[in-house]
């Protein structure tokens, strides 16, 4: 910048003007604002959750139901929360990735670029769109109202796969598009129909990038708290079973907790907000730690 | 496995392997496509099941569902939309007024002015933001934002009264329309900022060596070519957060004091939007109750649905702009 200058002065074309220079140093001044207004709450979030949550981050939280506990009652835990929680993740997963991914070769080894893959390509970008209290009211509609089903983990595990299949999709589809054209082709040279060099090639040599994808969906359907409460429902025991009877989610039991009025809920609550967070982080840090340490074997 | 013995042993087994390839084949294509109709069905299916459900509610209203400023589908049968669609709008409008400007800077830091080597941790920092889950944020605006934004509120109600948004008497503070918008922008923050970032990352380096050859500050070329050029991917961007401020649920159902009231005051405890009404009000619905609120979730859904589909339109526009990771 300063070479520039004294070039600018020594050609006698006027140097910069002090106003454009203090506007030029204003506006980066309030760029680097802005950056550290947005810093601001996420440190924010982080030590509150971690200094409130500490004090009841322990063994009894962790292995332990709301079952028996009264309304006043310190102790008790969020065993039953943390179980639901994987099993109606996992089976969220179970249903999505297997869509979401065909869905993603089918953009990109079949679609071609016709208008139903158009059509599907526009609207699992609306689908991101969907508000997961939307998602929750419809599985609330089709599975419980219309077909008559209780309320159960795999509810929320549907509602809860409405929102990660969109994900899932757009990352599955970025890793396949990723994949050089000269694989597949040297597949079909030696006489490899298209569907062996898919499953064989194809999905392999994208493997780990699709792996980051769905963990980061898993992510960010662990703590989603509106479908769970419109399908799972409420419950302070222990129910292992996703298919029959009420379950507990973590976040669900987090916006229970924080609703009761009493000192020792609003401390489960703020545990229960640790234990998501870190969950959610760990899944997070994993997923980018995958797509990093697969990174620099692209250039090789 | 099979496939690939018949096929070495050539001969009289190339016929049978190759119609068991092209059987393999045709199913792993209606397998993709299957999955990709799926998905348009699940679109469809979500309509279909939200429109079916709220009929019942809707012929047992009452009242007007467009204009009664009342909820009260469980006792009188008397519910209407109005009051919790203006807070939907206005709480999200709040969220886009103070988030978009924030996350062009954010977006500019990371693309322009961070170190190199920086700017990558740094963009996952923000990134961190939206991992943080929406349940966390509605305690944290209980716990710390609705007491600390309390001070300022008084000073701008003092100060500047007599506008609108910041009149009011008495109360000031609380959980308030202000306290829920807060919120709302620190959680589309980061969906806005990724956008963005990607977009001016995607101006092309001749349009700004060119003005930088003019001479032009820093700030005069993200002013000539960096923002012109981002201009239709901001927007879109903007809108996409303002669809996830709409729909954003458990955050502002902790925040909000669910009041039925249409006004303007932002300092003042109130404030209520369709998701709030529902995660409050779906425990103790009855079957009129339930489909009243899925009622509401089916407006949400088709106002969530035009505003993403219009900002996917702008994107697609520009197909550059993919915006696929938001």
């Amino acid at each position: 910048m300063t070479l520039q200058q004294e070039a600018v002065r020594s050609t006698a074309i006027q140097r910069i003007s002090t106003g454009r220079r203090i506007k030029d140093h204003l506006v980066r001044g309030l760029v680097y604002l802005a950056f550290a207004l947005a810093v601001v709450p996420l440190v924010s979030v982080l030590w509150l959750v971690i200094s409130n949550g500490m004090a009841r981050f322990d063994l009894e939280f962790l292995t332990h139901s709301m079952r028996g506990i009264g309304a006043r009652d310190a102790g008790g835990g969020a065993y039953h929360a943390i179980i639901g929680t994987l099993e109606q993740v996992l089976l969220a997963s179970l249903i999505s990735v297997p869509i979401g991914l065909f869905t993603a070769i089918y953009l990109v080894e079949y679609g071609s670029g016709g208008r139903l893959s158009r059509a599907i390509s526009f609207f699992v970008d609306v689908m991101t769109g969907v508000p997961s209290v939307v998602a929750g009211l419809f599985v609330l509609a089709f599975w419980i109202l219309v077909l008559g089903m209780p309320y159960s983990g795999w509810a929320g595990a549907m509602a809860l796969s409405v929102l990660m299949m969109p994900t899932v999709v757009r990352s599955a589809e970025e890793m396949l598009r990723l994949v050089p054209n000269d694989l597949r082709e040297a597949s079909y040279a030696l006489g490899v129909p298209k569907w062996r060099t898919i499953v064989k090639v194809v999905l392999p040599t994208a493997f780990t990038g699709i792996v980051t994808g769905v963990m980061l969906a898993i992510a960010r359907v662990a703590g989603e708290t509106a479908p769970l409460l419109l399908t799972v429902f409420f419950t302070d025991s222990i129910n292992n079973n996703p298919f029959s009877g009420p379950q507990m989610g973590l976040p669900l039991y987090v916006f229970d907790q924080a609703g009761r009025p009493n000192d020792t809920a609003i401390d489960r609550a703020w545990t229960g907000a640790l234990t998501l967070i870190l969950i959610v982080m760990l899944l997070n840090l994993a997923a980018r730690l995958i797509a990093w340490w697969r990174a620099p074997a692209k250039g090789r | 496995m099979a496939i690939e013995t018949t096929t070495r042993g050539g001969g009289p087994a190339t016929r049978r392997s190759a119609s068991r390839r092209t059987y393999g084949e045709g199913l792993f294509r209606y397998v993709s496509t299957g999955a990709g109709i799926t998905l348009l069905g699940i679109m469809a299916a979500i309509a279909v099941f939200l429109i079916a459900e709220a009929i019942p509610a809707l012929q047992a209203n009452k009242g007007s569902f467009f204009t009664d400023l009342i909820w009260d589908p469980n006792g009188s049968q008397v519910f209407g939309i109005g009051a919790l669609a203006f807070g939907t709008v206005l709480s999200s409008m709040i969220a886009i007024f103070i988030a978009t400007p924030i996350a062009v800077g954010v977006a500019l830091f990371i693309s322009h002015y961070a170190p190199r080597r920086l700017a990558g941790p740094l963009g996952y920092l923000i990134d961190l933001l939206a991992a943080v889950p929406s349940v966390v944020y509605g305690l944290w605006g209980l716990a710390f934002l609705v007491p600390v934004l309390r001070e300022p509120s008084q000073w701008l109600n003092d100060t500047f009264g007599w506008f609108p948004l910041f009149a009011g008497e008495g109360a000031i503070g609380g959980k308030t329309m202000l306290a829920g918008g807060v919120v709302l922008a620190i959680m589309i923050l980061p969906i806005i900022a990724a956008i963005a970032r990607e977009i001016f990352l995607q101006v092309p380096k001749t349009n700004e060596e060119a003005a930088l050859a003019l001479g032009a500050t820093r700030w005069e070329v993200i002013r000539m070519a960096v923002l012109p050029f981002g201009r239709p991917g901001v927007i879109s961007a903007a809108m996409l957060g303002l669809g996830r401020a709409m729909g954003e649920t458990i955050a502002v159902a902790l925040i909000f004091p669910a009041t039925f009231d249409i006004t303007f005051r932002i300092l003042t405890p109130h404030g209520n939007s369709i998701a709030a009404n529902i995660a409050n009000g779906f425990g103790e619905a009855t079957p009129i109750g339930r489909g009243a609120l899925i009622a509401s979730g089916l407006v949400l859904f088709v106002i969530t649905l035009l505003v993403n589909m219009a900002a996917r339109m702008i994107i697609n526009r520009r197909k550059e702009f993919s915006g696929a990771d938001s």
